[in-house]
């Protein structure tokens, strides 16, 4: 694997990219000293990514993008919802697919080699995702060529969610894809984001990616991960977050299929007063496997942060939780939460979680909490003596269970997307 | 304020109470570690061949492994070469009674206040003392050798009841299982053997006082302690060692083998060396500790008290083999100074309908790192597996560091496991509430700390849980500032 990795590093070296260059050189210097991780490194003991890689993918780039028609995405896209649906093919900005209703004033949607000069772009681009923290953002900070920048201007309050489609076109070549994107939301500013991955075809693909997000003073940002209708999607990206004063982001992530995902949210609370939530469902079934990996950093005093992830697993699905918290020796007041919990439905979906606590402050409020379990027979009894039948019993009670993430989500036409889909698989 | 400041000080700047050292001639091993050492060591205690091979054996794979670094403490590297891996203290013959035990070991038994006369008359306890890893005195054995209970140094253990100790050494934590335990088993000087025959209830608490006595010397005791079908033990193990400036290693291995319908509740209070403010010294305290449900309906009970060492390193673990056999494992961990901990437990569930209870309470002072890690392990065929645990951690100061790592692996749908654990420091209203009442606020502390850490004081055996609040108190007295 090192091997390959090495020569894909000095064709990466020849190529040119619009990422910044110094960043470009530490990732993929650390990568070629460190390479992807082994089968036991701690971090991704239950995920082998790197097997994957190294026996279905090619790292190698150079495939010709195929092109994608408006044709290919009609049924793909969330026509229904009233957005910015901004369209990128594998991993490049592609601004004839997309729809949006910007007001320049407002929101800026530029590809990486359009925001060179632009100051909040020189600021944050690569700054946030370190390539020593995690072998994958080392990964996509050296392969990915370009990249989406959004920023939101200072006070705008952007209405309408701005939704990300990655769309893999899925040649025959089974390529990587490196997605990399740079949020910069203004000084009082509000916006909703969604990333949503879509696959064309059938083949099995690989996604790589990074999303910087940044929440300056007094931002409101609501940040949707969905990951559905892509069974066979291979996975791994990063969302990693810079919190500024006062800023409250919220983050749900929602998944129902996929072959490995594995989801990164990394939230570093640089300032005083700031407020991240973090929500997760898990739904899986046949062979999928799921893994979330949360990290909150809370640096300075007076933050609050919150996590309620929640799974459903059944046949052969297997899922893996791991939250940190950090609370540094400056972070006093600190209040932070974080609940993990899990019904297994079938003998052979398995559970692998961690919820983890670091702390070096006194004067905090920190808890965690997890279970696992399965359908409770009494509740399931209760509604049967009430005349349901088995089934629609079993469906209330995981939809209610499930509901508790659901029903954070703001978008109202994501949400009742979402209810459907998660009735229709519950109700099987 | 100031006043509390001033016990804060006082009491972190506290010498460690039981420091001195007992002059007895010893009978040591040259430094350094080698075949020739591991032979010397078996030939010095006159074991059997099989023994010998089985030692080899250990070093040989020991020396293939590697020093594990992933808990979370720091120390510098330990030199394996500059320790003596053999001392015992000189004695000509055995003693037949206390009377002729060497009055200096006697007396730094008193200091202990551990004598042996007086706790075999009022207590009942029968000790089996052990310094610089020979075990020198065993009372009480009469009692127990009518019941058919086996209780005596391991070495004798190796001379009369070789087929026991052939049968279940290493059978629980094998030679190849970790660095520290392969190294133990290459190495180990002495320790306890303990077996109580089919159908026996062990009518006293059974002890043993570790000591770590002459410098330099790494303390490598083994203790096996097999119960046999329907039986009951409960096992005490206390330790205290005398000041030292340079770094003590002890690695120990302890395994517990429960058979059908046995149980056995296995109790440390530890306090050894913690070092000093500036984090000199102390021991390092790199401990395997594993026990195995074998039967069905056995139940294996692991209480500790730790507050010594200068690292502690340690995860009392159970495997719950046996269907219906039942793992608890019951911890308080306080850290002061410079010292650091990483403990927990292993709860590996593999028979059906088994149940298994962690309650872990870390207290963290001065400029420690307290670590609970844990592992909860549920096979695919442990149908009804059952786990609650909970690990709570308490800061006093704003320098020290409280981490949880607990692992949860679920491989059975019919597992019902729960996880939960909080950080706090004592709340400014507790303390208020208690001073409006008339208690002082070192007392509040005092009644705070005990009350938070009562779930696990109250699995300790009676003498033990008086030795162990007054420990908490003298560490924390007056923390809260």
């Amino acid at each position: 694997m090192q091997e390959v990795l090495n020569q894909r590093i000095e064709t990466a070296k020849a190529s040119a990219s619009y990422l910044p260059s110094e960043e470009r050189t530490k990732a993929m210097t650390w990568l070629q000293a460190n390479g992807l991780p082994h089968a036991k490194a701690e971090e991704y003991k239950y995920t082998h990514l790197t097997k994957v890689l190294e026996k279905e993918f090619s790292l190698q780039a150079g495939v010709a993008k195929s092109v994608v028609t408006k044709e290919q995405l009609s049924g793909l896209l969330f026509e229904s919802v009233e957005a910015h649906h901004v369209v990128l093919v594998d991993g490049v900005f592609a601004p004839e697919l997309s729809r949006i209703a910007a007001d320049s004033k407002q929101l800026e949607i530029s590809a990486f080699h359009e925001a060179q000069q632009k100051p909040a772009y020189l600021q944050y681009a690569a700054k946030e995702a370190h390539a020593e923290a995690d072998p994958f953002i080392a990964l996509n900070t050296a392969f990915a060529s370009n990249g989406l920048f959004i920023e939101v201007k200072r006070g705008a309050a952007v209405e309408l969610p701005v939704i990300l489609y990655h769309i893999s076109s899925a040649s025959d070549a089974k390529p990587v894809i490196y997605p990399r994107n740079l949020i910069v939301v203004g000084e009082n500013a509000q916006v909703k984001l969604v990333e949503h991955y879509i696959t064309l075809g059938e083949a099995a693909t690989f996604t790589n990616s990074v999303t910087e997000i940044v929440c300056q003073q007094d931002a409101l940002v609501d940040y949707y991960k969905l990951q559905f209708n892509n069974p066979s999607a291979h996975q791994v990206g990063t969302t990693q977050v810079l919190q500024v004063k006062k800023s409250v982001f919220t983050a749900t992530t929602v998944s129902l299929d996929g072959k490995m995902l594995r989801n990164n949210l990394n939230i570093v609370m640089d300032d005083e007063h700031c407020e991240s939530n973090m929500w997760g469902l898990y739904l899986l079934n046949g062979k999928s496997h799921v893994d979330n990996h949360t990290m909150v950093d809370h640096r300075k005093p007076n933050a609050l942060s919150n996590e309620n992830y929640k799974g459903i697993m059944d046949g052969n699905s297997t899922a893996v939780f791991n939250g940190k918290i950090f609370v540094r020796q400056d972070a006093q007041k600190t209040n932070a939460f974080q609940s993990n919990r899990n019904i297994l439905l079938s003998n052979d979906a398995s559970v692998n979680t961690k919820p983890q606590l670091e702390i070096w402050a006194d004067d905090v409020k920190c808890s965690h909490g997890c279970t696992i379990g399965q359908m409770d027979e009494e509740q399931l009894f209760y509604l049967r003596a009430r005349g349901l039948s088995y089934e629609s019993a079993r469906a209330m009670l995981l939809h209610a269970f499930a509901a508790d993430v659901i029903q954070n989500i703001k978008i109202e036409g994501i949400r009742t997307l979402l209810e459907e889909l998660i009735i229709e698989r519950l109700s099987k | 304020m100031s006043k509390e400041n001033n016990i804060l000080e006082e009491i972190t700047n506290r010498e460690y109470e039981h420091g001195w050292t007992t002059n007895i001639e010893s009978d040591a091993a040259p430094k350094g570690l080698n075949e020739d050492i591991v032979r010397f060591i078996s030939a010095k205690k006159q074991e059997p061949e099989w023994l010998l091979e089985w030692r080899l054996k250990a070093y040989r794979h020991w020396l293939t492994l590697k020093e594990p670094k992933w808990p979370n403490v720091s120390y510098p590297e330990v030199n394996f070469q500059d320790i003596i891996y053999y001392s015992a203290p000189k004695q000509k013959v055995t003693p037949k009674s206390l009377d002729e035990i060497d009055p200096e070991l006697r007396a730094t038994f008193e200091k202990l206040g551990i004598s042996l006369t007086e706790q075999k008359r009022l207590t009942g306890v029968a000790v089996d003392a052990v310094i610089d890893s020979v075990s020198v005195a065993t009372t009480f054995k009469a009692t127990l050798g009518e019941l058919g209970i086996i209780f005596c140094s391991f070495s004798e253990a190796v001379k009369e009841h070789p087929e026991l100790v052939k049968k279940y050494l290493g059978s629980v934590v094998p030679i190849t299982d970790n660095y520290y335990a392969a190294l133990n088993s290459a190495v180990f000087s002495d320790g306890s053997f303990c077996y109580i025959p089919k159908g026996v209830r062990c009518p006293m608490e059974l002890s043993t006082y570790f000591r770590i006595n002459a410098a330099n010397t790494g303390q490598f005791e083994r203790t096996l302690i097999v119960a046999d079908e329907e039986s009951y033990v409960s096992y005490l193990e206390g330790c205290t060692a005398p000041q030292r400036d340079e770094n003590q290693l002890h690695a120990a291995v302890v395994e517990i083998y429960a058979a059908a319908k046995a149980e056995v509740k296995y109790s440390t209070v530890q306090n050894w060396y913690p070092g000093d403010k500036n984090g000199k010294g102390g021991i390092y305290n790199f401990v395997t500790k594993r026990g195995i449900c074998a039967g069905d309906y056995s139940k294996i009970s692991w209480t500790q008290v730790e507050t010594g060492s200068a690292i502690t390193w340690k995860y009392p673990s159970c495997i719950l083999k046996g269907d219906y056999s039942i793992g608890e494992f019951y911890s308080v961990a306080v850290t002061n100074n410079m010292q650091q901990a990483d403990t927990g437990t292993k709860m590996i569930h593999i028979g059906k309908n088994t149940k298994s209870r962690i309650v872990s309470k870390g207290i963290s002072a001065g400029k420690s790192q307290n670590s609970y890690r844990g592992l909860v392990q549920v096979m695919k065929r442990a149908d009804n597996a059952r786990n609650f645990s909970q690990c709570d951690s308490l800061l006093m100061g704003d320098k020290c560091g409280a981490h949880t790592f607990p692992y949860i692996e679920v491989d059975n749908k019919t597992a019902q496991v729960e996880h939960e654990a909080t950080t706090s420091k004592i709340g400014e209203d507790q303390i208020f509430y208690c001073n409006q009442r008339g208690i002082s606020t070192e007392d509040a502390v005092a009644l705070i700390v005990n009350g938070y850490a009562k779930e696990v004081l109250n699995q300790l055996p009676m003498e033990f849980a008086v030795e162990a609040q007054k420990l908490l108190a003298i560490t924390l007295e007056g923390s809260v500032g």
